[in-house]
């Protein structure tokens, strides 16, 4: 099957005027060398710390941030260098969810008039259509009709969360970048966006790629899961791998730490020193080595993410 | 075990101009000493009222209008604002969620410590510098004196907390509240600090009330419970207990809404949002949101049950279950 989406060696620097001398000038390496696929109806899981360049990689993905090198080919065309006009046109196909509910909306416009607006900008429906859709849409996001003349003050954060997303499949898109969407919600409310997420992607086929750090719902939402450290991908494999067989000693950490609520789990804990270097001062050789207890004398050489089983993919000496 | 905090049926309200928010209605809970005791709850359930409360930090609109606060033997509603100065800080402390926002920007953080030091515990300049190094260290600070001269932006946000916790524990006190002092740190930093939080209190022998949203927390360093619901405290139990026996709708409900880590799980999360607190349901505030609601739910307040030694449960529905 050939994939929906391909990320071939994706960079993202953000230059600094400050830091470093004229002969070497310094820059934020916030990704560096990402490559991975997603085939149309999967869901891959993106999870990583503060820092690791998640957000960075969605932001390239939808083209709010135009990548320093590398190609994003979505349905056969590189996003990565479409012109303005191009890219505009094919924005209805890929949409993007943000964490922030409230920031995410524009505080003076109603409930209906932001779901009507990607109607407006990227379909021919007359306006009694649209209105029609927008209906429609609420419904599928469970949103009560009477909502619909509401500012964004006038709902709760779970109720605002569901209107982001009624934006952003009011197209129909095919691939949605969702990028911590479950982050600012309390339990209850989070665990009812995870499952309308789970229902929409059923009902419209959508291909998702999940950006979030609590591992806990990626494993319950994708199929694939890539881990992040450093501005590269250190590990990915099948959710069903990554979670019963983590490789990477990063990966093992980040899941020894997740607290789990049982009092009595038993769970070998990897502990990690220290805390993320700076992405200005990249450490050579495998990133985490500073940090990683299993260190050895071979970790300062280059690592490469490299296939250990099918479809199981680690970046470590050791493994 | 000794009692060391011992809340009865505290009831706290806020006067706004569109009503009187009945933040926390009734709440008891105890705290022995040395022990964690976890306060869990969505936003909006009380907690942090409830922890502001024992340290009478209710300032106006808000009023405590009822219950009593034991705190190792003292009534601490009846304390003088300057008694509670002195227990504040010294006897029972607080670490709150956002650290760098709790840390003076303009002072190095050393600093900050030695001035609760001389403060509270009346050492001199120079006992008070050895003693914030030396808390700095406890907390797992590495090259303390280095890291004491910095300001609170020069700090991560894990680094941060754990100054906080420095100086929260810095005078020996009884009980710490600490109001979740890992939300919005990394995974991995989050489990350094509750490690730090645990072993530290073990240490030094004080009793810690963790306030949190997050039942893995609990579940991994809590020795007891107490379950919030819209200011109520709706069930009580030992960590065991609680998560082998859950009893009441909400407590089952939000351990329904997790997504597991450690097991295949269906997610059945609760319905509706917490109620709002400026005109509560008279009966159980979980009433309208509960599978198992009967019309005597709507009619009053559910009286606390002991159904297992320990294990309290404020549910009628449990209880006809029981009976």
């Amino acid at each position: 099957m050939t994939p929906l989406l391909t990320v071939d060696d994706l960079h993202k620097h953000f230059p600094l005027r400050s830091v470093g001398s004229w002969l070497r000038p310094a820059s934020v390496r916030a990704v560096d060398g990402v490559s991975f696929a997603l085939c149309a109806g999967e869901t891959l899981g993106l999870v990583g710390e503060s820092g690791c360049g998640k957000s960075t990689i969605a932001r390239c993905l939808v083209r709010t941030l135009d990548p320093t090198a590398g190609r994003v080919v979505f349905d056969g065309v590189d996003l990565a260098t479409l012109p303005d006009e191009a890219l505009r046109r094919r924005r209805r196909d890929f949409q993007m969810v943000f964490q922030d509910p409230t920031a995410s909306l524009n505080p003076r416009l109603t409930v209906q008039a932001m779901v009507e607006e990607p109607l407006r900008l990227h379909t021919d429906l007359v306006p009694a259509a649209r209105r029609q859709r927008v209906a429609e849409i609420l419904a599928e996001v469970g949103l009560e009709a009477s909502l619909a003349h509401r500012y964004p003050h006038q709902l709760s954060g779970g109720q605002r969360q569901r209107v982001n997303i009624a934006r952003a499949v009011a197209t129909r898109p095919r691939f949605l970048v969702l990028d911590e969407p479950t982050s600012a919600l309390d339990v209850s409310l989070r665990a009812r966006v995870i499952l309308l997420l789970a229902e929409l992607r059923a009902r419209l086929g959508m291909t998702y790629l999940f950006i979030s750090h609590d591992l806990s719902t990626v494993k319950y939402l994708s199929n694939r899961v890539a881990v992040m450290y450093l501005g590269t991908i250190v590990e990915e494999a099948s959710a069903a791998d990554l979670f019963r067989r983590p490789q990477h000693p990063y990966t093992r950490a980040l899941l020894s730490a997740v607290p789990v609520p049982d009092p009595d789990a038993r769970r070998d804990r990897l502990t990690l020193r220290g805390e993320i270097p700076s992405p200005i001062a990249v450490p050579t050789g495998c990133r985490l080595r500073g940090r990683c207890p299993l260190a050895q004398p071979v970790c300062a050489e280059p690592v490469v993410l490299r296939e250990i089983a099918p479809g199981h993919r680690v970046a470590c000496h050791l493994v | 075990m000794t009692t060391l905090l011992d809340v009865r049926e505290l009831t706290v309200h806020f006067e706004t101009d569109e009503g009187t928010v009945q933040a926390v209605d009734a709440a008891t809970l105890s705290v022995h000493a040395g022990e964690i005791v976890g306060l869990v709850g969505e936003s909006g359930s009380g907690k942090s009222v409830t922890a502001l409360a024992i340290l009478k930090l209710i300032r106006p609109p808000g009023r405590i209008v009822g219950g009593a606060i034991e705190f190792d033997g003292r009534d601490l509603l009846r304390a003088s604002e300057q008694e509670m100065r002195g227990i504040r800080g010294s006897q029972i402390s607080m670490v709150f969620q956002s650290p760098r926002t709790s840390l003076n920007p303009v002072i190095p953080v050393g600093r900050q410590i030695e001035r609760l030091l001389r403060l509270h515990a009346r050492l001199s300049a120079d006992g008070a510098r050895r003693r914030a190094l030396a808390m700095l260290g406890e907390a797992g600070i590495a090259e303390p004196e280095r890291r004491a001269a910095q300001y609170p932006h020069q700090l991560s946000g894990g680094m941060c907390q754990r100054v906080m916790i420095a100086m929260a524990l810095a005078t020996s006190p009884r009980l710490l509240i600490a109001d979740e002092p890992t939300t919005g740190l990394d995974v991995s930093i989050a489990a350094q600090i509750l490690d730090l939080l645990r072993d530290l209190g073990r240490r030094t022998g004080a009793a810690i009330l963790l306030i949190t949203h997050d039942l893995g927390v609990v579940a991994g360093i809590c020795d007891r419970v107490a379950v919030m619901h819209a200011g109520q405290i709706v069930e009580w139990a030992g960590v065991h207990r609680l998560f082998k026996r859950p009893a009441h709708p909400y407590t089952r409900g939000l351990l329904q809404s997790i997504p597991r880590l450690d097991r295949e799980f269906v997610m059945e999360p609760i319905a509706g949002a917490v109620p709002s607190l400026l005109d509560p349901p008279a009966g159980c505030r979980f009433a309208p949101r509960c599978a198992l609601v009967m019309d005597a739910c709507r009619a009053c307040r559910p009286p606390a049950v002991e159904i297992a030694p320990g294990h309290t449960v404020a549910c009628l529905a449990v209880e006809e279950a029981r009976t």
